[in-house]
């Protein structure tokens, strides 16, 4: 194994807006690939651990990972430099496209285009949540916590807010009674 | 069009849902379905299956799609104000958890949060897909279009960036 590598924070910064912007349909796996086997910057236990606490915590998994790298080795500045390197790039295509879109999405070929995008993107996020609840160890706590947080959004149109109160709860003393 | 005085309104929003945004920016869809559109009427349920459509086809992380809510509602800097709103409470957050939580993933009570809460974002990502679906899918056409990428990305292991040029390519044969 080669040695680990500590990266300064312009490297973080140019480090993550490479991975960023390679990147399509959600950043994680060249994430791993590029910066624990190509760069060597961390261990892959090390990556597992920071993912875990990045998915334990609210917000985008990817930035959280960001933060806590960039900060581990280089205080606030690497944390800064890592999310501003994750963010920039992809900021600037993604509001390129909308602009173009905002210019010419008057035009059918376009607007069919665009329906066809979406139609494929939504099939994409459908497809998500099915894979999630297929692989998830499925017992009567996961598929009434999973239902009920579903059935409280898409049918009885709660608020986030509300569900997670509510359902929150729930769903975490449930699991404290089985992991004793 | 968009109104840029509104770019307080819309980093307020992202910085309540911050806090929130258990399961990533995509379990957020719902939420933010509700406020832009039912509550506020900001945009249609077309735009914001297209601005969704729009992030999924750029590289970079889930949060532009937030960006791009920003963007159709305040101009450029709603754009900036809902991306540094979205990620900055709970960068803040994970500085102070990176910097203060015991490195043991194993510990009872971090095994608890994962475990109980796993389940929930699962139930917020398929509601997601709910919501989505129901601003998306208006003809024959795009439900089978809808169809085939779920198919293919259950059954196949393609980049879906792919996934979504083919259907840009089908909307423009179908559509003529």
């Amino acid at each position: 194994m080669t040695p680990l590598v500590t990266p300064t924070v312009w490297q973080l910064f140019t480090g993550f807006s490479a991975v960023a912007l390679s990147g399509f349909g959600g950043v994680l796996p060249i994430t791993r690939r590029t910066l624990v086997e190509k760069r060597r910057w961390l261990d892959e236990a090390e990556f597992v651990e920071l993912l875990s606490l990045g998915q334990l915590l609210p917000g985008p998994n990817i930035v959280n990972l960001a933060v806590m790298f960039g900060d581990r080795r280089r205080g606030l500045p690497g944390a800064l430099a890592a999310v501003a390197g994750l963010l920039t790039g992809p900021l600037m295509v993604v509001l390129t496209l909308a602009s173009l879109h905002q210019r010419y999405g008057h035009l059918p070929m376009v607007q069919h285009a665009i329906s066809g995008m979406a139609a494929a993107a939504c099939g994409l996020l459908v497809a998500m949540g099915v894979k999630m609840a297929w692989l998830h160890p499925k017992n009567p706590r996961t598929v009434a916590v999973a239902l009920l947080a579903m059935a409280a959004i898409a049918g009885l149109g709660w608020p986030l807010l509300k569900v997670l109160l509510i359902v929150g709860p729930i769903a975490l003393l449930w699991a404290a009674r089985e992991e004793r | 069009m968009h109104d840029e005085s509104l770019w307080l309104e819309i980093a307020w929003l992202c910085l309540l849902i911050s806090l929130m945004a258990i399961g990533g920016a995509n379990a957020m869809v719902p939420e933010i379905h509700r406020y832009v559109i039912e509550q506020r009427g900001w945009m249609r349920g077309d735009e914001f299956a297209a601005l969704f459509a729009i992030a999924q086809a750029s590289p970079g992380p889930n949060v532009l799609f937030i960006t791009l809510i920003g963007w159709k509602v305040a101009g450029w800097p709603g754009a900036v104000a809902s991306t540094v709103a979205m990620c900055g409470p709970s960068s803040t957050l994970a500085l102070a958890a990176g910097r203060t939580m015991a490195r043991n993933p194993q510990s009872r009570w971090r095994r608890v949060i994962k475990s109980g809460l796993a389940p929930l974002t699962i139930g917020l990502i398929l509601a997601a897909g709910w919501v989505l679906t129901r601003n998306t899918v208006h003809s024959w056409a795009d439900a089978a279009l809808c169809a085939v990428a779920v198919a293919a990305s259950l059954y196949g292991r393609i980049n879906p960036v792919w996934l979504i040029g083919l259907g840009a390519v089908a909307g423009v044969v179908w559509g003529g």
